[in-house]
């Protein structure tokens, strides 16, 4: 295993057991209000370690809320990933398979809607659609399923070109079971590691709209949401603020880290070797 | 006659690839297309399959298959003869096996297909037709992937698919020319004992006019997508008349390379390179006429 791989595998497997566990782990109620005990260092700066990350301006428990937020955060990475590989997939093989007229309608719709620029439109959506987790999902799934439908065509263009598709089509096979059966087996490696990358996407994205309080519902806590209310409170509280975005950062190179970890493992070059 | 092809004209945009090419296969004949790269023989096989690759279309002419017009046929009745009445052994046999899958899968997708077999009963049938063509232990092939077997094994699962479901046309697109000499031997003495067994009509393209002396019964020649002369393989062997013909049966050296059409020829397309070139040769497009017993040219000289 390669060093990306290890470490994108670390991150990913501590972040979902983080998420899981959050209701064992965590030493207090995430939205426990304690203003007699607002904003409490973390222990290695004198803190009690009955709040072993401190608390925040409100006296809520960090290192709870920290844990928390993990759930929001596999939970929007998996399904926005999911939905968005979902559709963009089969429009990227369509259109990729058949080409000519559907292909070039598919392809413009893809890049008229990649020329809006994402943040914009996922602001947009989620000011209309209002706050919630799926509405956060769907919010991102539609900004980006356009990067699998692009990416898969591009990569179904050249594989429709190889001899085993026109063996298939020779031996009496359709169109839609070559495409289930031929082509998108071989988009598997690529698949797995878009999916990694489009997670730190998705991460990132939820964090940006819960940071500007049109993410997850205030009591739901996440990290964007988390920065936004220890940015008032830098000079005397720096943790509150630092202590999710450091969270959030570790997150979003650990799904890095894990695509390109991926890629360099699947890359078809190498898959010889590393079947054997 | 099992397949008759009429003034058959495929074009890749602009680029005719094959222009009015007739010839006819009976039960169990074996004809040779042959040429050099980009003469369209290998488009003239595809093209029985109705499989022209994009941007390929065939423009014009008949195929008629069992009398059957296969040009007018909806793709799914297409559908169900490709593999199963017209079947196809491909060129490269790495590039033709699916490099995703074990060889059992796609080595079974023929019978399941157009038998009805389930895939337990189609790899038993698979297992039996691999050791028929001398694989030791087929059970353990039908395991692997692709990369994981020799060409040779891998174009003896092309061959074992293209006569699982017994077809009665074979296109083999230089089956052999991806492998080394003692492996084609080999091949092709396989194919040829598969063929006559089952007595399979068979459409073989190649440039190599060895192997047609040896497994076919007539020939074809194809030059920058006009058939030229068309012949029982022994009187092209022996008494070639095209000048290109006699060019390619003694192995005489050309000065030049083949032109490519892209109209329809108003000359004759091998008069730049004819040693026998006449005035006629660059007025008018010589027609294929008969010659003698099943031996037509298409050549002013005649």
């Amino acid at each position: 295993m390669n060093p990306k791989l290890l470490g994108g595998v670390v991150i990913g497997l501590l972040l979902c057991l983080a998420a899981v566990l959050a209701p064992w782990l965590t030493p207090h109620d995430p939205n426990r209000q304690d203003l007699s005990a607002i904003r409490q260092p973390p222990v290695w700066m004198g803190g009690a370690w009955d709040h072993p990350l401190g608390t925040d301006s409100l006296g809520r428990d960090l290192l709870s809320r920290l844990l928390w937020s993990a759930r929001v955060a596999v939970m929007v990475a998996l399904g926005a990933t999911v939905c968005a590989a979902v559709i963009g997939t089969p429009v990227g093989l369509v259109s990729g398979y058949f080409r000519g007229r559907l292909d070039t309608v598919l392809m413009r719709v893809v890049d008229v809607w990649m020329s809006i620029p994402a943040v914009l439109l996922a602001i947009a959506l989620m000011a209309v659609l209002g706050v919630g987790l799926l509405k956060v999902i769907l919010a991102i799934v539609l900004v980006d399923w356009t990067r699998f439908a692009r990416v898969i065509r591009g990569e179904v263009l050249a594989l429709r070109e190889r001899e085993f598709v026109e063996a298939s089509r020779a031996i009496g096979l359709g169109p839609f079971r070559i495409m289930a059966e031929e082509l998108l087996p071989n988009l598997v490696p690529l698949l797995i590691v878009l999916a990694s990358l489009e997670m730190a996407i998705a991460v990132g994205v939820e964090a940006l709209l819960s940071f500007v309080g049109l993410g997850v519902e205030a009591a739901v806590p996440s990290w964007g949401s988390m920065i936004a209310e220890g940015r008032g409170y830098l000079l005397v509280g720096w943790w509150g603020m630092t202590l999710p975005m450091l969270a959030l950062v570790v997150t979003v190179v650990g799904f890095n880290l894990l695509g390109e970890g991926l890629r360099e493992r699947l890359d078809p070059r190498l898959r010889t070797d590393a079947a054997r | 006659m099992l397949l008759q092809v009429k003034d058959l004209t495929v074009r890749y945009g602009g680029h005719l690839a094959v222009w009015e090419a007739g010839f006819t296969l009976g039960e169990g004949e074996v004809l040779g297309l042959v040429g050099e790269s980009g003469a369209g023989k290998s488009t003239v096989g595809r093209a029985l399959l109705r499989l022209v690759p994009e941007p390929g279309r065939i423009v014009s002419g008949a195929i008629a298959f069992k009398g059957r017009d296969l040009l007018g046929l909806p793709e799914a009745e297409l559908r169900a003869l490709r593999g199963a009445e017209i079947a196809l052994i491909p060129q490269d046999p790495l590039a033709a096996l699916n490099p995703a899958f074990r060889i059992g899968l796609q080595a079974t997708d023929a019978l399941a297909i157009h038998r009805g077999l389930s895939r337990r009963e189609a790899a038993g049938v698979m297992a039996r037709l691999l050791a028929r063509m001398g694989i030791p232990d087929p059970e353990d092939t039908l395991r692997r992937y692709p990369h994981e077997i020799s060409g040779g094994m891998r174009q003896r699962v092309l061959i074992a698919i293209a006569f699982s479901c017994g077809p009665s046309l074979l296109v083999a697109d230089e089956p052999t020319t991806s492998l080394d000499v003692t492996t084609q031997a080999q091949i092709l003495r396989l194919l040829d004992g598969l063929r006559s067994e089952t007595g399979v009509a068979t459409c073989f393209i190649t440039h190599d006019l060895g192997i047609v002396a040896h497994l076919t019964h007539r020939v074809a020649i194809l030059y920058a997508g006009c058939l030229v002369e068309q012949a029982p393989t022994e009187t092209i062997l022996a008494a070639p008349l095209h000048p290109y013909t006699r060019a390619l049966v003694r192995s005489l050296p050309l000065e030049g390379i083949m032109p490519a059409l892209r109209e329809p020829p108003r000359a004759c397309p091998f008069s730049d390179r004819c040693p026998e070139r006449m005035a006629i040769c660059d007025t008018a497009h010589p027609p294929l006429k008969s010659v003698g017993a099943g031996h037509q040219v298409a050549c002013h000289l005649y």
